[in-house]
């Protein structure tokens, strides 16, 4: 695993000070095979920001090198900057632990724990990372619930099992764990793909209303999804940034003509 | 024509065969069910299950059996579950491969050497004389490798997605491992500690040289102790027939401990996959 | 970066408890042979081809040589009569059986390896010794007792009781990995068969037993490997012969395998010599055991991955 922190090569005009997070000339490989190339990709505070491309462009590598989640995988490795307020994730101070509590995730398939309850799955991340002490669990398992649009429905079945409700609600659920923890961004790697589009309108809507408190990462398939939730869109193709700018201009102006093709269905 | 006749009845003939097979198969288990169940079954009785040999009660041999078992779980069961905690969870290299085919090669072994082993470690080295610790560990190395191979088939039956929901919160993976992954598999762990237990509660040969057998209740870990499969061999070498009888009858028991893990197993088995 | 965190040393405590197995592993090697030590050094290779066993002082004689003979004869037995019997029921449970038939049979056969070893002999000396003595052995002795094989008055404790008792032992285990073999089997080889038009016996006969061959080998030489470790059922039914009596040359006869003789015999050992004889015997039943079951995961192993793809053992 090769995280070595490369300080000299970052050229101190690209850092932006008041961006949640950065990358930084990201690359990213599995093996031998490269699957990110010198990504240096801005993410607004309080703002969604969408990824899209064709598959396998690299988009979930992506966001999971911004949580550290990538080096979990057995010959993975990345080299480059990914700053969280300023500071590099990767630095060999930093534990991926800790980053982890600011940095959540919500994946393709929703994943609840399977032997735990929908109150326990939700309060899981506060117990079992020892930052529970001297907090009520009640409230704040209510608060994230209800920031998840899921309390109505579940609140008085909080001690059923987390995968006893459709899998629209689980998802929500794992929102909602992820949102106990009061991260300071929340990834969502294609969280409403397993999904049916009544979930998946619940989903985006519930999206929209986090920024105000998270910011937000989402990788998409689907374009008019990120039309749809987000205010920043970045355009990934074969592991590279081939545009980045605010979801409307992009999707109406696209500079590129990769972007422009893929954006009106020429490729997929 | 008639080649083809004949091509039919070989085709007919065979499979009559192979269902014989299974009917041939099929009649010692029923035998040796029904034969325990009515020579043993005349033996039961509240004063056999409770006193001793001289009192003609099997007492010492049950309480023996469940004293080797609660050992051996206690010392076994945690180390064949790290074992199989460490293959499944960390277990993506060398070092890891040729503990896992050790363990192969363990479950292999004739469990009369196992008793040897134990008798020259435990027997004459630790304790000096036959002894409760000795058959424990006998059956701990008996028990300890198909643990960890059940527990990491468990584990690897978790899947991913689960554990990288934990890492992802930020929980350390070790919080990660004793939290939700082995609560997860805690159905396939709990049968296969229950049909190891199932089987070294049925194993002889390791108690022979290192128990020995005794025809008192416990008397301490220097003392020889009894054994449910040592009292039926014993019993079934002597030539008088009332003896011989409580041969059958510590047989019942022995059966009926070992069969009611298996089922309990079967049953619980079903009952996940369905859901 | 924090080297002494709590993963670390989880990993680390983990790796070192997985270890044990290693310890296991050495802490037998190690016994048996310096357990051994005194009568390899006393009698050499004569221990391996010897056949007395005389613990008389001044007088001692100790080879090994009948049992290692007496357990690759009624492992042979076993095989003999264990083999065809495994394969029908694996053929029958996986080609022939209706559906509803498949698990409670298949629980059956399962169950015949729950039961103890020592019941097995307690129920072989009771009850199977006497059919086998009146159905088998007197007629055989009868009619056939001139053929040096099945010479002697039979009394039912035999190598050739020990050797059948042994079939049913290991039909579980041979019955259950031909089975996966055989469901291994890709479809579309019966498929191709049945299309020329042969019968399903011909397609199990031709196609799926020659394409599973080694597999149900490995299967085999696993059963083999059981058959020679072991001990209770053996010792109780075999006859308890010691020495040059205990050659196995009729089936008839009381023998002695090496699992049986320590079983048997181990207690009753008067001095250090004859308790290393003891431990020498089970030294050359652990390797014979350890070359048998290692060529048998070899085998299986490498067919159920590399053929059988959805089966993986």
């Amino acid at each position: 695993m090769n995280n070595k922190n490369k300080e000299t090569t970052v050229n101190i005009e690209q850092v932006r000070p008041d961006a949640k997070m950065q990358s930084i000339t990201l690359n990213a490989w599995f093996g031998s095979k490269q699957a990110l190339k010198e990504i240096n990709l801005t993410v607004e505070a309080n703002a969604v920001t969408a990824i899209i491309g064709p598959s396998g462009c690299g988009k979930s590598t992506f966001i999971r090198c911004l949580n550290r989640m990538h080096e979990l995988v057995p010959n993975a490795r990345m080299s480059g900057q990914v700053l969280l307020d300023g500071k590099n994730i990767y630095s060999n101070e930093t534990d991926p632990v800790q980053i982890r509590r600011r940095v959540g995730m919500v994946f393709q398939k929703p994943n609840p724990f399977p032997t735990m309850s929908i109150f326990d799955n939700v309060a899981a991340g506060l117990k079992l990372t020892g930052t529970k002490k001297g907090q009520n669990l009640d409230e704040i398992v209510k608060k994230s619930l209800q920031q998840a649009t899921l309390w109505d429905e579940v609140k008085d079945d909080l001690k059923k099992p987390g995968t006893s409700i459709s899998g629209g609600q689980q998802q929500r659920l794992c929102i909602a764990r992820a949102i106990a923890l009061q991260p300071e961004v929340i990834l969502m790697d294609e969280p409403c793909s397993a999904l049916d589009p009544v979930a998946t309108a619940k989903i985006e809507e519930l999206i929209v209303s986090l920024k105000h408190d998270y910011t937000v990462v989402i990788v998409t398939h689907n374009m008019q999804q990120a039309a749809r939730v987000s205010d920043f869109t970045t355009f990934l193709y074969l592991g590279e940034l081939v545009e980045y700018g605010d979801t409307r201009s992009m999707f109406e102006n696209p500079k590129s003509e990769i972007t422009e093709k893929y954006i009106t269905g020429k490729f997929g | 024509m008639t080649n083809y006749i004949l091509r039919k009845f070989k085709n007919r003939l065979f499979f009559i065969l192979c269902a014989v097979c299974v009917v041939i198969a099929v009649i010692p288990l029923l035998s040796i069910l029904y034969e325990v169940v009515s020579r043993g079954a005349p033996q039961l009785s509240i004063n056999f299950i409770t006193q001793k040999d001289a009192d003609g009660g099997i007492g010492p041999a049950i309480q023996g059996t469940l004293i080797l078992i609660g050992l051996t779980s206690v010392v076994g069961i945690p180390l064949g579950v790290l074992s199989g905690v460490y293959l499944a969870e960390f277990g993506n290299n060398k070092y890891a491969a040729s503990i896992r085919t050790v363990n192969d090669v363990l479950t292999e072994f004739p469990s009369i050497v196992v008793g040897i082993t134990a008798f020259g470690v435990v027997v004459l080295g630790i304790m000096g004389s036959y002894s409760p610790l000795a058959g424990a560990v006998a059956l701990s190395f008996i028990l300890i490798p198909i643990v960890a191979r059940t527990t990491e088939e468990s584990l690897k039956l978790v899947p991913n997605s689960v554990r990288e929901a934990a890492l992802a919160l930020g929980v350390h993976k070790w919080r990660t491992t004793l939290s939700v992954v082995l609560p997860a598999a805690k159905g396939g762990l709990v049968t296969g500690t229950l049909l190891a237990i199932a089987r070294i509660a049925g194993e002889t040969a390791p108690l022979i040289m290192t128990v020995l057998g005794n025809a008192y209740f416990f008397q301490g870990f220097s003392s020889p102790m009894d054994a449910l499969p040592l009292r039926i061999w014993r019993d079934s070498l002597q030539p008088y027939a009332n003896l011989q009888a409580q041969g059958w009858g510590a047989a019942l028991v022995l059966i009926l401990i070992v069969l009611s893990l298996n089922i309990a197993v079967r049953m619980a088995s079903r009952g996940r996959l369905r859901r | 970066m924090k080297k002494f965190t709590g993963d670390n040393l989880f990993k680390i405590l983990a790796a070192a408890i997985a270890a044990s197995a290693v310890f296991i592993l050495i802490v037998t090697a190690y016994t048996l042979t310096t357990g051994s030590s005194l009568v390899l050094q006393r009698f050499g290779t004569s221990f391996l081809f010897g056949s007395n066993w005389n613990p008389v002082e001044g007088r001692e004689a100790f080879g090994a040589l009948p049992y290692v003979l007496g357990t690759l004869v009624t492992s042979g037995i076993a095989l003999l009569i264990g083999v065809p019997l495994s394969l029908g029921i694996a053929i029958f449970l996986v080609e022939m059986a209706p559906k509803f038939l498949r698990v409670p049979i298949g629980y059956l056969v399962e169950l015949l390896a729950a039961v103890p070893s020592v019941i097995y002999g307690l129920w072989g000396l009771f009850v199977f010794r006497y059919w086998i003595l009146n159905y088998v052995e007197t007629p055989l002795s009868n009619y056939l007792g001139w053929i040096p094989v099945f010479s002697g008055t039979p009394f039912g404790l035999d190598i050739f009781t020990a050797g059948i008792i042994l079939a049913i032992m290991i039909i579980p285990t041979v019955a259950s990995i031909s089975k996966e073999v055989i469901t291994a089997v890709p479809n579309s080889i019966r498929e191709g068969a049945y299309s020329i038009g042969a019968t399903k016996w011909e397609v199990i006969r031709h196609w799926v037993l020659s394409y599973g061959r080694s597999g149900i080998f490995g299967a085999v030489i696993l059963g083999l490997g059981r058959a020679v470790g072991e001990t209770m059922a053996v010792s109780m039914l075999i006859g308890n012969a010691t020495g040059p009596a205990a050659i196995p040359t009729s089936l008839l006869r009381p023998g002695q395998t090496m699992a049986s003789l320590i079983a048997n015999g181990f207690l009753e050992a008067t001095g250090p010599l004859e308790k290393s004889a003891y431990i020498g015997v089970g030294l050359i039943l652990l390797l014979v055991s350890l070359f048998i079951n290692v060529a048998a995961q070899v085998m299986v192993t490498r067919v159920l991955k590399v053929k059988g793809g959805a089966v993986e053992q």
